[in-house]
């Protein structure tokens, strides 16, 4: 009687013991997401197994990089009111409870990305079957885009394995190995590869008993409990994030909280907490930025190049993390200094690196075999991509490229790190100046996705897409950026590293001065990021950009360097620190009569920055702009980066405060002449 | 069948050296040293592919010598090739002829290269003397074995009662591999032997063991160990140079120091090789591998003799290897520019140098008509061996012919020969030249 059409992304078949194996294999995409269409097909195969109900069923992937990446996030950018959000997220939770309804037993079978929606899907089926393999990554990553598991996933992982390990998945976002996914009971079964689809018709045919949730994990979750495991788990978050930048977490354990009785009430409220959130300002932003990786991700697809061997020269401590990130991330490495001993704390971090990521010991030594000290740099010759990251010196620099530009591979790529020394001067040594590219990465090499892919005027295209496809290939964001002092990132940083130190020196406390940041959303308060990367490289940066941006270097600064006191790697900046490197915040002032000043003052100085930056086309557009300064050094995420809040707030309301500002603090606050183009 | 001894080694193709490189030595410390000999092979090798014109697996093969691996080190020689991303095509394997296995993969390259089977080959050897196995007794293992088949309390209990203390000692690995079970002495004892055949006395040995330290400390001074690539660990120490020297000994306390093997005898800790830890390699290549990659030519393996011997005299082995390659290539002692003899113990190599100046030893050991005759203390190792540097058995054949290159071309030589005396009573000895065009 069905209308029935046959099935373009779910193939299935019948074996012989009578079990149905749908297999998802999304049209025109290399990854399965749960798009609309994708869920429509669903809904009418589960329709027909309900009628004609097989021995059991399987839903497995079709694509070689896992099982299914999430919902298709590009709706969510598409949606237009609280009301169809709502619709249509119950829609899908309709579909998953009658999966969840079929009588015959039903098999996840997972490897690979199993996020999101994906995870939410296999939560509706009986059991849950993943390979045991390092590429299976098991999350529920929503909070990460500002909403919280919205397909029943929330109601019935908590049902599955207890609220406190529950919480623990949803409230972070964090990512599961197949095998720590096992141990805390998301998954039932891992087995290799080889023996993942016998293992599934066995859970099918003897179909053992399903997991719950521990007796002692369902007598927190009773009614009289709930409101002080709640108040514990938001405490807890709270430590983590601001419940005004991020509410999803706290919106999540609320709903938990004040869960209805009745399960389909509950499903309800689910749905109506995430359509809620998904209309907010914060997750309209987060979403943007997920999208504008992939924009990121789109320039280093323009050209095919795989590096297997990257060189690089100087081992301090970004040379060291980028020669260790590259080897992480399987390529054979040649890490160049003038000695044993200098190369030698880097290999000792690389190793600590590996051991966190890699944990089996043979992946790590895996990884350590592909980092090769080379002290006589006889990598040179060999490698795909050489990396220079000697110190800061203009003629240091032109004098090794000098060296090694004739030893070069006729199509290896030769890259800087250099931070602030515009390409163009350090080319002109070369005698093929159109060679040269920035590859500047950001501190820590292991944590920060951005890499700015600098060009200069000459820099020939074919190696700033090489550079871009490498900076893919180690899972870095590649943003191609003009050359020109401080490059994009460090350029708008400095101005407001100096406004803190400036308000600093007027006698604001310096814990007053990180707090503005902080609480507007900055990972870190200016003073202490200062002391994070270095007084004397602020310096150097500060120098460099001085004349081109006319600001000045506070006076307190060259007072601490010519004291030793370098920031954290001293023991001493600004801030003291303990031997763990902790800063030391006990006994400071904290408290500032007029805060809002404060933040006024730093947000204001690096947007003013930034719109020079856009006006003199650094970077192509106000997107990129957020990307970088996001992704470069963890602007706050959730307002979307600097032009997007600027847009927010309004620019006219901007550009009137720093005429103000200019007016009653200084100069510093003169609005660049690209306002004039913003709209 | 018995005319071994006039045939050469490599009759065929030329068998080219086109570079090498070694670790630092490492002086055991009774505590399991930094890195497995897998590792020391890694460290050694990595710096010395790293420079070549081709890739690793360029490679046709990798022979390692190696006696003690560890566990986790089963055909050592692949593990390593592994290790090094040589890759899945280039097959590797482990040689062992005891203290000679380094110098047994030299042999054994030499002869796949010669008969036109390889053409570029890695070959070296390593070992992690200092994590040497500590066993279990077999009555231990029978224990363990009678406690898991225990199921109730009561057969549990049985076994517990079961259990003696003297169960419980270890079985020392490294003792047991430097003890000759065949003749029930261990190595220092057949030095002491060799002490006594050739009456040698104690300060003699002392003093051999003190001018190896001193030549050792001047060489790297005059900064000649190049063959050296540096060890970064991965907790970030460094090894740069042989950490065996002692620049504070003397005869005086050399002296005092007592006999370790046997308690009324004369060989001390101090006049015999340490136990130690490295690895070294050396590039084998035929001279079509020579011209296809453009290869400097080190030098060649001209030929390759092994002996053998009483066990309860292995120290004599280099006595017996020299002789029949010095015979088929019409050499006398002084025609050698320069010589490696290793320093298992001071007293074997005076016991070597004396039975060649022995006339009845040469006539009835060795067969020859006269007196073999002396060799010239001033190119008889001549940057120090074994005593000052140690002894890292699976490695020292190829330290010994790396090195002597590296003398041969420092004085502007030709003709060496590195030698050395084999545990169970052999003697190997290979034959080298720093001309690439003359074979």
């Amino acid at each position: 009687m069905s209308t029935q059409t046959e099935s373009l992304m779910w193939h299935k078949i019948s074996d012989s013991d009578g079990i149905v194996w749908l297999t998802l294999d999304v049209q025109d995409s290399q990854t399965n997401t749960l798009t609309s269409d994708v869920l429509l097909e669903l809904s009418n195969e589960i329709a027909l197994l309900s009628n004609d109900t097989p021995k059991g069923v399987v839903i497995n992937s079709a694509k070689t990089n896992g099982f299914i990446a999430g919902a298709d996030i590009n709706a969510f950018a598409e949606m237009h009111s609280v009301d169809e959000t709502f619709y249509g997220i119950r829609q899908a939770q309709d579909l998953f409870s009658r999966l969840e309804k079929l009588s015959c037993p039903t098999v996840a079978l997972i490897h690979g990305f199993c996020l999101g929606g994906g995870l939410e899907l296999a939560l509706a089926c009986d059991y849950r079957l993943a390979e045991d393999s390092l590429n299976t990554r098991i999350a529920l990553p929503e909070v990460k885009l500002g909403i919280h598991p919205g397909y029943g996933g929330s109601v019935r992982l908590i049902e599955l394995i207890g609220v406190l390990p529950a919480m623990g998945v949803m409230l972070a976002g964090r990512t599961l190995s197949a095998r720590a996914a096992k141990k805390i009971a998301v998954i039932d079964r891992i087995a290799p590869a080889r023996h993942l689809k016998r293992v599934a018709r066995e859970l099918i045919l003897r179909s053992p008993s399903k997991q719950q949730a521990s007796p002692l994990q369902k007598l927190l979750s009773k009614p009289i409990l709930r409101p002080l495991i709640a108040a514990l788990l938001r405490r807890q978050t709270r430590k983590q994030v601001n419940p005004e930048h991020y509410p999803a977490p706290f919106a999540l354990i609320n709903l938990w909280k004040n869960q209805p009785a009745n399960r389909q009430q509950y499903f309800t409220a689910e749905a109506q907490s995430v359509a809620t959130l998904i209309r907010s300002d914060i997750a309209q932003n987060l979403v943007r930025l997920f999208l504008l990786q992939d924009r990121l991700k789109g320039f280093g697809k323009q050209i095919d190049f795989k590096a297997q061997h990257v060189h690089v020269i100087g081992a301090g401590v970004m040379g060291g993390d980028i020669a260790a990130w590259c080897a992480l991330r399987g390529l054979r490495v040649t890490l160049q200094d003038q000695s044993a001993e200098r190369i030698a704390p880097a290999i000792a971090r690389a190793h600590t690196l590996f051991k966190r990521r890699l944990k089996l010991p043979y992946l790590v030594q895996a990884a350590m075999d592909k980092l090769i000290p080379d002290i006589t740099g006889e990598g040179v010759a060999k490698a795909d991509v050489v990396i220079e990251a000697i110190f800061e010196n203009l003629e240091a620099k032109q004098s090794l490229f000098k060296t090694i530009e004739p030893q070069l591979r006729a199509d290896a790529l030769l890259a800087t790190n250099t931070s602030s020394i515009p390409l163009e001067s350090l080319a002109s040594c070369l005698t093929q100046p159109k060679r040269l590219v920035g590859l500047h990465f950001f501190n820590p090499v292991a944590k920060m996705q951005l890499i700015e892919i600098i060009y200069g005027k000459n820099t020939l295209k074919k190696w700033q897409k090489q550079a871009a496809a490498f900076a893919r290939q180690i899972d870095r964001l590649p943003l191609p950026v003009k050359s020109s002092p401080g490059f994009l990132v460090n350029r708008i940083l400095m101005p407001y590293l100096l406004e803190a130190m400036q308000m600093e020196s007027e006698g604001i406390p310096i814990m007053a001065i990180d707090k503005a940041a902080t609480d507007f959303g900055m990972p870190m308060g200016p003073i202490e990021l200062a002391d994070s990367v270095g007084l004397d490289i602020c310096i150097s940066v500060a120098d460099m950009l001085a004349s081109t941006l006319g600001i000045s270097v506070p006076d307190s600064l060259s007072k601490f360097i010519e004291n030793g006191h370098l920031g954290r790697k001293s023991g001493q900046g600004f801030y003291q620190y303990d031997h763990q490197n902790k800063r030391i915040t006990k006994s400071l002032e904290s408290a500032y009569s007029d805060p809002e000043l404060l933040q006024q003052r730093l947000i204001l100085i690096l947007i003013n920055e930034c719109v020079a930056c856009l006006d003199e086309g650094i970077v192509d557009d106000a997107d990129l702009l957020d990307a970088g300064m996001v992704f470069g050094t963890g602007f706050a995420p959730f307002r979307g980066g600097p032009m997007q809040y600027t847009q927010k707030q309004g620019v006219d309301t901007l550009n009137q405060q720093l005429q103000h500002l200019s007016s009653v603090i200084g100069s510093q606050f003169k609005p660049n002449s690209g306002w004039e183009g913003l709209s | 069948m018995k005319n071994n001894n006039s045939k050469l080694a490599y009759p065929n193709r030329k068998v080219f050296i086109v570079d090498g490189s070694r670790t630092p030595f490492l002086k055991a410390t009774g505590k399991p040293g930094p890195l497995s000999s897998s590792d020391l092979a890694v460290a050694a090798a990595r710096p010395l592919l790293n420079r070549q014109p081709f890739s690793a697996d360029q490679l046709d093969e990798v022979i390692l010598g190696c006696v003690m691996p560890g566990p986790d080190e089963a055909n050592i020689a692949r593990v390593v090739s592994l290790r090094l991303d040589c890759g899945h095509d280039v097959p590797a394997w482990t040689v062992q002829r005891n203290c000679a296995s380094g110098l047994q993969a030299l042999d054994s390259a030499a002869i796949n290269i010669s008969s036109g089977r390889s053409d570029l080959i890695l070959a070296g050897g390593c070992e992690a003397m200092s994590r040497a196995p500590v066993l279990l007794k077999p009555e231990m293992v029978a224990w363990l074995s009678d406690w898991q088949r225990a199921r109730d309390i009561k057969a549990k209990l049985i076994a517990l009662s079961k259990l003696r203390p003297a169960l419980f000692v270890p079985v020392i690995g490294l003792l047991r591999g430097l003890t000759d079970h065949t003749v029930g002495l261990s190595m220092g004892q057949t030095a002491e032997i060799l002490a006594h055949r050739f009456n040698i006395a104690r300060a003699q040995m002392d003093e051999f063991a003190l001018e190896s330290h001193q030549k050792l400390a001047q060489a790297i001074a005059d900064n000649h160990l190049t063959e050296i690539s540096p060890i970064i660990t991965s907790k970030g120490l460094v090894f740069e140079q042989d950490n065996g020297l002692r620049t504070d000994s003397s005869l005086q306390s050399l002296a005092k120091l007592r006999p370790v093997f046997d308690r009324q005898g004369l060989v001390s800790a101090g006049n015999s090789a340490q136990v130690t830890d490295g690895a070294a390699w050396l590039l084998l290549a035929s001279e079509d591998a020579v011209k296809e990659y453009n290869l400097p030519i080190m030098g060649q393996i001209i030929d390759t003799q092994w002996s053998g011997l009483d066990p309860s005299q292995m120290g004599l082995g280099p006595a017996h290897a020299v002789p029949p390659l010095l015979q088929r290539h019409q050499l006398t002692l002084g025609d050698i520019d320069y010589w490696e003899i290793n320093e298992a113990f001071a007293v074997q190599i005076q016991a070597c140098l004396a039975a060649w100046q022995d006339n009845d030893y040469c006539r009835n050991e060795l067969h020859l008509d006269t007196a073999l005759g002396t060799i010239d203390s001033e190119r008889l190792n001549v940057d120090g061996g074994a005593i000052a540097l140690g002894h890292p058995v699976g490695a020292t054949g190829a330290r010994l012919v790396l090195h002597l290159l590296n003398v041969l071309h420092r004085n502007n030589a030709k003709t060496g020969i590195a030698t050395l005396c084999i545990g169970g009573g052999q003697g190997g000895a290979m034959l080298i030249s720093t001309e690439g065009e003359k074979s």
